[in-house]
């Protein structure tokens, strides 16, 4: 069997360096119920400037990824109990928190979902851009605005001189993740996490959020990894995606592939139950069945109670298999044995 | 806005800050006329006591001690509780246990006790009652702030600023502190009441001040021999000790009312 990671580090439309590699990380949670397995060994790579998405209903793991490579993994139930997540060569499991906290802002940032709460109430628009700037050492607070100002610009906030001095309860939902937006490129981190950023925004917001997010992302070349569920956005958005169920990536492409032809059921069953507006359906496809409760799942495959095409095989957990360069799927069905 | 609180506390204030100009004789002049009933001499308005000493001016500095030993008692306490309450909620864990359970068992003794405990170790004066105020009232403080902080530090803000890589001390006193001055505000105004009554009884036990010092505790101690005959001497520093307490109770009342608004719904 070959490692995912040798092969989904293949061809990239873009650059090939590997910024970032995650090696069959598992992240779990011991509760007073068991072990819950947020995250349960999942490998991948990101290049430079590469736009990965990470697909997922609530509760597969997605977000505990993000915050298992940036480090803020929620004590102390929570812990990384294996594998690896290397960062520019160098593996992260091993920093010191005070190395981590350099790494977190300069070198990876995450932006998350909800703009209302994301801002600090007591404080105004200007401190709270600052106070991520003057992380990177003394500057007089005269460059120090003039930068925020610069940054709010970048994120196309309008009168950013005057918006400085604002309150972010002065601000809508859009121009308040634009400020988050702004901090979290403050530092230009060479990865930007995204973690479901226009979830709580208009549909004509999240258009032009997302807008400029790919603009940043032409202007720094930061790699960004776009965690979200809704399959629209990982078309307009990413390079690749990965696909993840209960814990796991059960299937990793380039977007192209993964649209044309998936090749994990449970992909496919996602897909299908994307609104058509070619069709005329009167009631839309959805999954059968619930997501499995993660601290207990069932042997081998944990999408099999759900699968349309569950055989035998699916009481053993399935390996990791090649169906084109870049495209890998945790089933059975892609068994060339079989 | 509840306007007579906040008249009597700008009084008393007011009072306590200017004492030495406000008082129309000192206090350690023995006038020859003890015991000069209130309400008969415009030099005494208020009467004199059994030394022969002007009630009215007794008062007025005796508000100043009250003020003086209460702030200094409560902001040290408030200082020490606060910072414990945001460490334990912050940090979690082993520390959160230690600090939490030290609070429970202060908790658990009577003030007036721990008062006593500690005038026996220390001897009386001001020193004495700031340190027995100080162990009460640091664990009201550092629960509640605890409270606060468990909810804050869960907020996205303050994700967002471990995300950019914001050190800890700086989260605590920039993005958490900020969010439970309402809080701070209103355990503040709650609690003032009550110690300005520890003290009161404190000093009125003789553990606190020396006999003879203006505090409202030592006059109604003074008093309460001759309460049927010289009324005046107890009566006074009493109701002084009541409106002043209840000034503070209600102004705290309000600003709970107007500062929480799930308290408020609730009722």
């Amino acid at each position: 069997m070959t490692r995912a990671t040798d092969i989904v580090g293949g061809p990239s439309p873009l650059a090939d360096e590997v910024i970032l590699k995650v090696e069959d990380l598992r992240t779990h949670f011991f509760t007073r119920t068991g072990v819950v397995k947020a995250v349960d060994g999942i490998s991948f790579e990101l290049h430079k400037g590469e736009t990965l998405g990470i697909v997922g209903e609530s509760g597969s793991g997605k977000s505990m990824t993000a915050w298992s490579i940036l480090g803020l993994v929620p004590k102390p139930a929570g812990r990384i109990v294996g594998g690896d997540i290397i960062y520019q060569g160098e593996s992260l499991l091993g920093k010191s928190p005070a190395e981590m906290r350099k790494i977190r802002g300069s070198g990876i940032c995450m932006v998350m979902q909800d703009p209302l709460t994301s801002l600090n109430p007591v404080f105004n628009i200007g401190n709270q851009i600052i106070e991520s700037l003057k992380m990177d050492g003394n500057l007089s607070l005269r460059v120090l605005r003039q930068k925020a100002i610069d940054l709010m610009t970048n994120v196309r906030i309008p009168a950013p001189e005057t918006r400085l001095a604002g309150f972010p309860h002065q601000m809508s939902g859009g121009m308040r993740q634009r400020v988050v937006g702004a901090i979290a490129i403050s530092r230009s981190p060479n990865i930007l996490i995204a973690d479901e950023p226009t979830t709580s925004l208009d549909a004509t917001i999240q258009l032009q959020y997302l807008r400029l997010l790919k603009d940043i992302q032409a202007e720094s070349g930061a790699a960004i990894i776009f965690i979200t569920h809704d399959f629209g956005i990982v078309a307009r958005m990413c390079d690749r995606v990965a696909v993840m169920y209960a814990g796991k990536m059960v299937e990793q492409s380039q977007v192209e592939p993964l649209f044309d032809d998936p090749a994990h059921p449970y992909t496919e069953a996602l897909l299908k139950s994307v609104p058509d507006l070619d069709l005329d359906v009167d009631l839309l496809p959805s999954i059968e069945g619930q997501p499995p409760s993660l601290d207990n799942l069932p042997p081998g495959c944990a999408f099999a109670p759900r699968c349309p095409y569950v055989f035998d095989k699916c009481s053993e957990f399935p390996p990791q298999f090649v169906i084109d360069a870049g495209h890998t799927a945790l089933c059975w069905r892609h068994d060339s044995a079989t | 806005m509840p306007w007579v609180p906040l008249i009597i506390m700008t009084i008393l204030f007011i009072c306590a800050a200017f004492a030495p100009l406000l008082a129309p004789h000192d206090t350690n002049i023995h006038i020859q006329n003890n015991r000069v009933p209130p309400f008969q001499d415009w030099s005494n308005p208020l009467g004199t006591d059994i030394m022969g000493r002007d009630m009215l001016s007794r008062l007025i500095f005796g508000a100043r001690t009250a003020v003086f030993i209460s702030l200094m008692a409560l902001a040290t306490g408030g200082v020490v509780g606060t910072v414990l309450g945001l460490i334990s909620g912050y940090k979690g864990g082993f520390l959160d246990a230690v600090i939490m359970r030290t609070a429970d068992a202060t908790l658990g003794f009577p003030t007036i006790l721990v008062a006593m405990i500690i005038v026996v170790l220390l001897g009386t004066g001001i020193q004495s009652i700031m340190m027995a105020v100080v162990l009460t009232v640091w664990a009201r403080f550092a629960r509640m702030i605890r409270g606060d902080v468990l909810s804050v530090k869960e907020s996205d803000f303050v994700t967002l600023a471990r995300m950019i890589g914001v050190p800890t001390r700086i989260i605590l006193w920039r993005h958490i502190l900020p969010n439970t001055v309402n809080t701070l505000m209103v355990i503040t105004s709650i609690l003032i009441g009550q110690v300005v009554l520890l003290e009161a009884a404190l000093s009125f036990l003789g553990l606190g001040l020396p006999p003879g010092a203006p505090a409202w505790g030592i006059m109604v101690a003074e008093g309460r021999t001759e309460i049927l005959t010289t009324w005046w001497l107890s009566l006074f520093p009493g109701l002084a000790i009541t409106i002043v307490i209840l000034a503070f109770n209600y102004l705290g009342d309000w600003l709970r009312d107007t500062l929480d608004p799930k308290l408020r719904r609730a009722r």
